[in-house]
């Protein structure tokens, strides 16, 4: 067509006025995105440039004077001159952290304590910070010693900017090493755990297998309680005094061999969800045409049901990669002497107050949580082509033998899981392990234990409340506002980029980036430091990505076209919202919540920095008393984290029930 | 150009004063002037201007992807046009926002509330305007008694058939009384039956409401049977505005008379008046052509007549033609003629019941048409 | 600017208006390590002789809260600490963060429970001593005899049964080796390590654990302190405490004023009162060691002469070798990650 020549002409573009429902949603979306810098972007920022926060020794910043045995003074000198004149101390002796002390007299090789020669000190410009004794000063006044008081200054790093921490940390073997560990725990424990899942689900979904419905509540058992619980367990099981110990052939439990089983255990069912459901949209018809061309049952396996579900193992792979690297729980209470990355960190900051190394550990924790999140999500998109694809779906006939070996397979993991979780309720009962195995309920009495006693349940259920209301409203919020609001492109990638953004921070490293940012009396919003609403905001965040991705999909389903014809029938947004995209949406929306209950209570690795002693939580005591030693107690708690979020599961799918039988009447015909 | 003839002043056949509703002398109800849309470097839109009177009924006609559907959603505000004005009833909506503008929408996919009854959903543009109960009570009632629906007012939409869902959503658009109907192939997604039939009601309904009306649709056949006027489109613009006997007569384009209804093309040049179809010369009515000039000629089948077997073969615009094959469509012979006249070209002729038994027509037999000048349709360059 | 803190204010002005409230009472907000039972013992014990001030406790494991008071620097929220290790206190009196104070009476305590700097930054309470907990049941099992001094613990037989803190995030791990250089000298003290380290199990983050877990036959021999020991014992544990020869790092637990706190006053008295006779029969309720002379009576399942297995402990020095030694162990322990079981 000879229009195709035909251009725009010159002008700007017609922008249409906005209307007071345009202003809210933007008002809306910039609030929610402004959120997610907030509690997310500006925090990560800060921890990346506490990375880059060093302390080391500036001698510039000292001078001296020494005198002769009758009290002549020679001339002023500083510590670089005399450092530069000697040469003493090299840059990386120089380097520093925190905590670091450079004691003055290396700055005199022939120095001795028992001279008559004396000692003055001054900074030459404002902050030069030294300690005599322990005695902090920081002055531009000469001050005099004498030699035995002398030997008694140290010289106090100052902060500056630089990649000596990295250095540092790549020089450091013992650190290097855990990148190692790492890796090799997660890896071994992805094989492991797709393979066993995968086994499930095929199982579930291919075989006509008795107690189904069974195997499906065992399954996701795991979800409900924190990562550290079958870490403990495997003690009683495998420890020193475990029942199984002989099972362990002398290997030790603490250390690569729990921690693998461990993560197996907890990080199941969100392999088997995945797989499960990329072994549902496989098509019957292929293999009818499998058969019909009588393929082997071996060759059908590899070249049809294989491919098929091939995205989902792949996702499968990365989420459960993600969440053995970035678990901290586990390692922490099984690992031994096998150092990780994320227990690094915990221990950089706990155990050493090292901020800045914890950073940096943070940063390379960072980096393969990034890589497989957008792995993933490639990932993840192409399984959604493949979905949207009509098929008919697959349903298996009755094998006897088939049948029988994928019920013996579910039934020994579905043993593993039980076991687990039984052996913590019964430790968790007995009055003295291996001593006295007579039941009592003292491991109960959680007030006289560390890890914040009662209370720290309440907190947590308070938290679990706190983050379900909250983050529900937040995330469906904002879902629908990059789903359903009309223009506004830019923005509205920016807010998906950000709502993608949590799924690849490890929890870790978002608590953090949040001492960082938020305990910064700098910043305004430092008043939530050490309160409930920074553990609310926190795990909202952390568990962000899921419940949008929720929102997403159940908005999606939603006709496109309910917004105009509510605009046309001049109606504000929000009666919509509220008469018709809420009630359609409110299986999401509670499927949502329940997410960040479950998560909430379990969670530990982002909060364990953030909690204060008034908001200890339940999943933090946990933690806490496993490291006093009072693992019976830590069990105990533990299986309250589990009866709680059973119980919530069991509230809201009753809730669930009642509420759709009276809102979405419309879905029965 | 010849679309731009038509864009910029109707062209004399696509001219308003032929057209049903739209008096020429009230100004229009709808203007449009110069729109263009552009995504990215596609043009979606290209200097389309219209002018629609009030209560006329008008069909947005095209292939997907002609622009139909951009221009719908421009005038709605749901998708702003990237230059132009729009103005409606006077007023100056170009940049109003979708809620500051007067329209009731009806779209392909019903869009009615799941969660809501029909009732509900009828009231629900109703409910906010400080309206009594009992008087938003007796809009619906009677607005459903309107669609004929009065006894479905408890039940959910998932329970209607999707006709029924279909005049629910008609409902709900009229209901808070629109100045300016847009229906968005509201009838695709039904099957056929039921398309007829309800295409029969909403042009009642536009009737006895008097609603000037936006139809987008594909489909040639719903535009002709429920058009005052149609829009054809193509490519982003305007090819043709006429009435739906304008536009099937008198195509302004190749294009047109190609997608509107059935047309034989034949490559041509123009002589004096006159084109060629294999061996012989055919008479037309428009002689602006240079000689020599390329052309296509479109006939449309119904337009080639049988003669009786005594008529001769050599009057003007006369063929003698051999039967090919014949296909029976009912109320047709749709016939595949070729040889004798027309050489190597074959041509395709609708032959009424009644003149095949009458002139005893069956396949390999010879007979003489006849394609009246007024019918032979010419159209510069080559198709 | 600080909303916490206004808020409290406002709160209290809220309960005057309100009439419950007779005279102005100071409230310090207290952060402490003491054991979660003493807590509220403690509280009203000193409530009881200060009806003018009320203590809100702010209570974490000794680690948790040298974090918290370090990540607080510039904003602290503390007007007291009371009960968190010397060793700790020193980081924060290093970084300028404790008003220096001489409670009244500060002359009779024991001068190695107070700061060497006058007018003091702390002034301690209790020690723990470190101590080995000794399963009894499991060494009879695997045929040991139960170490009697520190050397001991290197011999071949105890291969694999020793747990210990480890120092670099445990306190208790650090008072041993600090102690162990302080005792040995730096070369022989590291020699003695490199060869305790071949039998070690593995190191735990906590001081008290490897006493729990030796309480409960996870190990055979673990590195602690006397106070877990006894804890266990009362419940039944089949160990011993054993306090080795040598003599024992230790740690004192002590209280400071955090400097620049709006209720010096009332953090004063807290102080005055923390070292008195009363008080320090109060802390001797749990434990064996307290800083006035005299006070402490024998505390069950611990032998009386604990204060004398106590070594002179250098504590300016510890602090300032700190970052020294624990580089020097994490190079040669903490790399080795295999555990050796």
């Amino acid at each position: 067509m000879s229009a195709d020549a035909t251009v725009l002409p010159a002008g700007r573009p017609v922008k249409l006025g906005l209307d007071r429902d345009g202003l809210i949603k933007r008002l809306f979306m910039v609030l929610i995105a402004l959120y997610l810098i907030v509690t997310l972007a500006l925090p990560l920022y800060a921890m990346m440039s506490k990375s880059f926060s060093t302390y080391e020794f500036e001698l510039q910043r000292y001078a001296f004077q020494v005198s002769d045995g009758e009290g002549n003074w020679g001339e002023p000198v500083t510590a670089a001159e005399l450092n530069a004149r000697l040469g003493l101390l090299d840059e990386a002796d120089l380097a520093s952290t925190s905590d670091g002390r450079l004691a003055a007299t290396e700055l005199f090789p022939d120095f001795n304590f028992r001279s008559p020669v004396r000692y003055r000190i001054r900074g030459t410009v404002e902050d030069a910070p030294y300690l005599v004794g322990l005695e902090y000063h920081n002055s531009r006044e000469w001050q005099e010693f004498d030699s035995n008081t002398f030997r008694r200054i140290n010289l106090r790093p100052v902060r500056s900017i630089g990649v000596q921490n990295y250095v540092e940390y790549f020089s450091t073997p013992s650190l290097v090493s855990s990148i190692r560990n790492s890796f090799f725990i997660a890896s071994v424990s992805t094989v492991l755990t797709v393979g066993l899942a995968f086994g499930f689900a095929y199982a579930m979904n291919r075989s006509c297998m008795p107690f189904k419905g069974a195997f499906r509540l065992i399954a996701l058992m795991p979800i409900l309680v924190p990562s550290l619980l079958p870490g403990i367990a495997l003690i009683y099981l495998f420890g020193n005094q475990g029942l199984l110990k002989s099972l362990m052939m002398g290997h030790s439990i603490y250390g690569p061999i729990g921690i693998i089983v461990g993560s197996v255990f907890f990080t199941f069912p969100h392999a088997l969800i995945i797989i499960s459901t990329a072994l549902n949209i496989s098509d019957q018809r292929q293999y009818e045409a499998a058969e019909a061309l009588r393929t082997s049952k071996w060759r059908t396996f590899w070249t049809v049901t294989i491919p098929g579900a091939r995205y989902g193992l792949v996702s499968a792979v990365f989420v459960t990669f993600t969440l053995v690297i970035t678990d901290f729980g586990l390692p922490k209470v099984i690992g031994g002497q096998y150092n990780v990355l994320a227990v690094d960190i915990y221990k950089q900051v706990i155990g050493q107050q090292n901020f800045e190394m914890g950073a940096v550990v943070s940063v390379i924790l960072l980096v393969p949580a990034v890589f497989a999140f957008m792995i993933d999500r490639m990932v993840q998109k192409k399984q959604v082509a493949l979905l949207t694809a009509r098929s008919v779906p697959y349903s298996p006939k009755p094998k006897r033998g088939f049948d029988m070996a994928c019920l013996a397979w579910c039934s020994l993991i579905g043993l593993f899981i039980v076991g687990i979780i039984a052996i913590c309720q019964f430790a968790a009962l007995v009055r003295f392990w291996p001593y006295d195995l007579s039941l009592s309920l003292n491991n109960y009495a959680f007030n006289r234990m560390d890890g914040g006693g009662w209370s720290a349940y309440t907190n947590s259920i308070q938290l679990g409340l706190l983050t379900a209301f909250a983050g529900t409203v937040v995330i469906f919020i904002g879902a629908y506002m990059v789903e359903k609001v009309q223009g506004f492109a830019a923005g509205r990638s920016f807010f998906q980029f950000l709502a993608m953004l949590p799924m690849a921070v490890p929890g870790m490293v978002l608590g953090l980036a949040y001492i960082f940012f938020f305990n910064n009396p700098a910043n305004p919003l430092h008043v939530i430091y050490g309160t409930m609403a920074i553990l609310v905001i926190s795990t909202i965040t952390h568990f962000y990505t899921v419940g949008h991705l929720t929102a997403v999909t159940a908005l999606k389903q939603i006709d496109g076209e309910f917004e105009p014809v509510a605009t046309s029938l001049r109606q504000p947004f929000y009666r919509l919202f509220s008469r018709v995209t809420v009630p359609v949406c409110l299986p999401a929306i509670l499927d949502i919540s329940i997410y960040l209950f479950v998560n909430a209570m379990t969670t530990v690795s982002a909060v364990v920095f953030l909690y204060s002693t008034e908001t200890n939580l339940a999943s933090v005591a946990v933690l806490n008393m496993d490291d006093a030693g009072d693992i019976a107690p830590a069990a105990a708690m533990g299986m309250m984290i589990f009866y709680t979020n059973a119980a919530a599961r069991l509230v809201h799918a009753f809730a669930s029930r009642s509420l759709l039988a009276r809102t979405q009447v419309w879905r029965t015909r | 150009m010849r679309h731009e003839t038509v864009n910029e002043s109707p062209g004399p056949r696509a001219a308003g004063d032929a057209g049903g509703a739209a008096a020429s002398t009230e100004p229009a109800y709808l203007r449009i002037d110069n729109l263009w849309k552009a995504f990215g470097e596609f043009l979606a839109l290209k200097d389309v201007s219209l002018r629609i009177g009030r209560g006329e009924f008008v069909c947005f006609l095209g292939p997907s992807g002609c622009g139909k559907t951009t221009l719908l959603r421009a005038i709605a505000g749901l998708d702003p046009q990237s230059r132009g004005t729009i103005h409606q009833d006077g007023r100056d909506i170009s940049a109003l926002p979708a809620s500051r503008r007067d329209y009731g929408i009806v779209f392909q996919s019903y869009a009615l509330f799941p969660n809501l009854t029909i009732e509900r959903n009828v009231a629900f543009g109703l409910e906010n305007a400080r309206r009594p109960r009992a008087e938003i009570r007796a809009r619906v009632a009677e607005l459903l008694a309107l669609v004929g629906l009065s006894d479905q007012a408890r039940k959910y939409p998932a329970q209607l058939s999707g006709g029924q869902q279909q005049r629910v959503a008609l409902a709900r658009a009229i209901a808070i009384s629109p100045g300016l109907l847009l229906l968005d192939e509201p009838l695709s997604a039904l099957d056929a039956k039921v398309r007829i039939h309800l295409r029969h009601e909403i042009k009642e309904l536009q009737r006895k409401l008097g609603v000037t009306t936006i139809m987008v649709t594909h489909d040639q056949e719903e535009a002709l049977s429920m058009a005052d006027r149609i829009v054809v489109m193509n490519h982003g613009v305007i090819e043709q505005v006429g009435t739906p006997v304008e536009i099937y007569r008198h195509p302004a384009s190749l294009f047109v008379a190609d997608f509107v209804g059935e047309t034989n093309k034949f490559a041509s040049r123009s002589d004096a008046g006159t084109v060629r179809l294999g061996r012989r010369t055919l008479s037309m009515a428009r002689d602006d052509f240079a000689d020599g000039e390329p052309l296509t000629v479109a006939i449309r089948p119904e337009d080639v007549l049988p003669q009786s077997a005594g008529e001769a073969a050599s009057g003007p615009n006369r063929l003698a033609v051999v039967i090919d094959d014949m296909e029976f469509l009912g109320a047709f012979w749709r016939t595949h003629l070729s040889g004798g006249d027309l050489g190597d070209e074959t041509l395709i002729a609708n032959f009424s019941m009644n003149a095949v038994r009458r002139l005893n027509l069956e396949r390999g037999a010879s007979l003489t048409i006849e394609i009246p000048v007024e019918r032979v349709l010419a159209f510069p360059g080559e198709a | 600017m600080d909303l916490r803190k206004t808020s409290v204010a406002f709160a209290a002005f809220a309960g005057l208006l309100a009439g419950g409230v007779a005279h102005a009472q100071t409230e310090l907000t207290v952060y402490t390590s003491f054991e979660a039972v003493d807590l509220e013992r403690y509280r009203e014990t000193f409530e009881k002789a200060n009806p003018d001030i009320k203590i809100n406790w702010v209570r974490d494991s000794t680690g948790v809260m040298t974090a918290k008071l370090l990540a607080e620097k510039n904003n602290p929220q503390a007007d007291v600490v009371w009960g968190v290790a010397a060793t700790s206190l020193l980081l924060l009196k290093a970084q300028d963060m404790l008003h220096p104070y001489a409670p009244e009476g500060v002359e009779n305590l024991d001068p190695r429970f107070v700061d060497s700097d006058n007018p003091p930054s702390w002034v301690a309470m209790d020690a723990y001593v470190a101590a080995l907990c000794y399963n009894t049941v499991e060494g009879e099992k695997l045929g040991l005899t139960p170490p009697t001094s520190w050397k001991d613990l290197t011999k071949p037989e105890y291969q694999g049964h020793i747990i210990m803190p480890n120092p670099s995030s445990s306190g208790t791990g650090f008072l041993d080796v600090s102690a162990w250089i302080q005792m040995f000298g730096e070369d022989e003290a590291w020699a003695y390590m490199d060869a305790l380290h071949e039998n070690i199990a593995r190191y735990t983050h906590s001081g008290s654990k490897p006493c729990k877990l030796a309480a409960s036959g996870e190990t055979v021999i673990g590195v602690s302190f006397e106070f877990p020991g006894a804890q266990a014992k009362s419940k039944g544990a089949p160990i011993d405490i054993i306090f080795p020869e040598e003599g024992s790092g230790w740690e004192a637990e002590a209280a400071a004023i955090i400097a620049g706190t709006p209720n010096l006053e009332a953090a004063q008295q807290l102080l005055d009162w923390a070292i008195t006779r009363e008080a320090n029969e109060m802390y001797n309720v749990g434990y064996a060691v307290v800083a006035y002379p005299g006070v402490a009576k024998p505390v069950e399942h611990l032998p009386e002469d604990i204060a004398s297995h106590m070594i002179e402990n250098d504590f300016e020095w510890a602090a300032n070798n700190r970052v020294r030694i624990l580089e020097e162990w994490t190079k040669r322990y903490d790399s080795k990650s295999e555990p050796k079981d």
